[in-house]
């Protein structure tokens, strides 16, 4: 499939990534070759067989709701890039 | 004592347990080959002086019983470590200071070792030549202007050097094993579940698996028993006994059965290569396994399967960086969303666009079982190719590379002349088993190529005992002019 303008667009648009106009051309064509490539996966019937999406023989592991840390939020709002008291600060979202 | 900072790991934790060497003068050592480089650009975070002074601190009171005792490590800025900076070789993480420590760093700490600095590597792990970090490319010291591999290219480019005695990275689709070829050292990717993921920065999360770096087959065995063990962090670590590789290692492959993918021969494939495999084949006869022909006949649908999975988990695992807990943020913008959107804009490299961008689409409404749905089909398939080899054979032998390292910029505006790079180590992600790549020979221009050997799911003791084969019967020996100092 052809990736055209439009798509990366759209595209752009779901992932939250900006795209500079400029590049939009070349990463449209990028993308295009990427995609002839991995289309080459239409060749295969697959039919009858099972997706696979863990190579793992043993069913994922679910665990107690449990607190077992807390009590860092000093801590984990020093990563913070603006914080006001113990708040992360966002654009405002409420007119 | 003659240049400690050139010995293996082993060699060198025996001298400290004998106490003929302490810890400082060992880390002093590296340290002085780190601040006589000038030009590898291996580091994005020197901790030398903290790493100086737990050396010091190790001396006054040495706890030889441990695996690592009192070995200084850089390891990759992947793995999240306390209190200091964790990048991912990313502008979005450029100041991100993790208040925790990924299980893997923590059990080499309990070993004793502890850290002596965070290496380069490509932005969140995507690339194939280290040229997509945001800290600048990493050069391979075998050659000026020479890629060293990726994404774990700091990691292999330090560890050739004599910068760091071993060191540790991460696969995902090559990245400890190409890079490692490309440097003339040991890689080694394990079986998917079997190093705990907790605390590594995420690119593709069925995928990625962390591995050692080290000079030798020896070292590697050491290395991997300090890494792996369960970890009820991880929810796809498989709880299983520790093993002892290293005691366990042993050069007798007699009788064992080594498969040769017709498969991996492919289309223009250098007679250096060729030669390289063909090397292989004769070192492992003559130690007295036994050479069958199989078939892997999806191997040429594993790099599209790649780049369908892979950047579709990586679409999801980035969405969390959004301008807001952590990392990098855009001052432009007038609402949340804008916001958000200069922030991934400016903050991701163009790589991890593109493939945020490939991952995102895969995995958009209408488009999901013609591609995302039908990469796990063939990816079942691609397993199965596996599974039904290992029920002839032991291991299988391939080339690492299709070729030894290239040129800065010869690949980089060609996305897929740089995938098609990952084409022999893709498939074992795929399939979440192990395999090792040891330095096997240099092409013509000297530069180093290694040979993989592919094992069954939680082999490693086997596939480290053909490795320890290998390479006894190669004797590679790395020449390096150390050109970086000057």
């Amino acid at each position: 499939m052809s990736i055209d303008k439009d798509k990366i667009k759209h595209v752009s648009k779901l992932a939250r990534i900006s795209v500079d106009e400029k590049k939009i051309d070349a990463l449209a064509k990028d993308l295009s070759s990427i995609f002839k490539f991995i289309e080459q996966l239409n060749e295969i019937n697959t039919d009858n067989v099972e997706p696979l999406s863990s190579i793992l023989n043993q069913p994922l592991r679910s665990r107690k709701d449990e607190i077992n840390d807390g009590k860092i939020r000093e801590k984990i709002l020093e990563n913070s890039p603006q914080k006001h008291e113990e708040f992360f600060v966002v654009p405002k979202v409420i007119e | 004592m003659s240049d400690i900072s050139k010995k293996s790991l082993t060699e060198i934790v025996r001298l400290v347990k004998k106490k003929e060497i302490k810890s400082e003068e060992l880390t002093q050592s590296f340290i002085k080959n780190i601040n006589n480089d000038k030009k590898l650009n291996s580091f994005i975070t020197n901790c030398s002086e903290e790493a100086l002074k737990k050396a010091i601190n190790f001396d006054k009171n040495p706890k030889l019983d441990t695996l690592l005792p009192g070995i200084p490590i850089a390891v990759k800025d992947l793995f999240c470590t306390q209190g200091v900076k964790t990048t991912a070789g990313s502008k979005m993480l450029e100041n991100f200071v993790p208040n925790y420590e990924s299980t893997i760093t923590n059990n080499l700490w309990n070993e004793g070792a502890f850290l002596l600095g965070k290496l380069n590597c490509d932005e969140f792990a995507m690339g194939s030549s280290n040229e997509t970090s945001y800290f600048g490319n990493v050069i391979n010291p075998i050659e000026e202007n020479t890629v060293p591999g990726g994404s774990s290219g700091g990691s292999a480019s330090a560890l050739a050097a004599d910068l760091t005695p071993t060191t540790i990275g991460t696969d995902t689709g090559g990245s400890i094993r190409q890079p490692a070829s490309f440097t003339g050292i040991v890689g080694l990717k394990p079986t998917y579940g079997l190093c705990s993921r907790w605390g590594i920065v995420a690119f593709a999360s069925s995928l990625d698996q962390a591995g050692p770096m080290t000079k030798t087959v020896e070292d590697c065995a050491l290395m991997l028993e300090a890494m792996a063990g369960f970890d009820k962090k991880d929810s796809t670590s498989i709880d299983k006994k520790k093993e002892n590789y290293l005691n366990k290692l042993t050069d007798n492959i007699k009788g064992l059965k080594i498969g040769i993918p017709k498969e991996y021969r492919v289309d223009g494939m250098s007679q250096e290569i060729d030669n390289l495999w063909e090397n292989g084949k004769k070192i492992l006869k003559d130690s007295g396994a036994q050479i069958v022909d199989i078939s892997l006949p999806n191997t040429k649908y594993a790099l599209p399967t790649y780049y369908i999975v892979a950047p579709a988990e990586a679409s999801s695992n980035l969405a969390r960086y959004d301008g807001v807990k952590y990392g990098f943020r855009s001052t432009k913008g007038d609402n949340l969303i804008e916001m958000y959107e200069n922030t991934r804009s400016e903050g991701f490299g163009d790589e991890v666009k593109r493939r945020i961008l490939i991952g995102t689409y895969v995995l958009s409404s209408g488009y999901y079982d013609a591609y995302y749905l039908k990469a796990q089909k063939v990816r079942q398939l691609i397993k199965k190719d596996f599974d039904q080899s290992f029920k002839k054979v032991d291991a299988i032998l391939t080339p690492s590379t299709p070729s030894s390292a290239f040129k800065i910029g010869e690949k980089k505006n060609d996305p897929i002349s740089m995938y098609l790079n990952d084409i022999f180590t893709v498939p074992v992600n795929l399939a979440g088993i192990p395999a090792i790549s040891i330095p096997a020979g240099t092409d013509n221009n000297n530069c180093p190529l290694g040979l993989q050997l592919i094992g069954k799911p939680l082999d490693e003791q086997k596939l480290l005992n053909i490795a320890f084969a290998v390479e006894k019967k190669i004797n590679f020996k790395q020449s390096l002019n150390r050109w970086w100092e000057k």
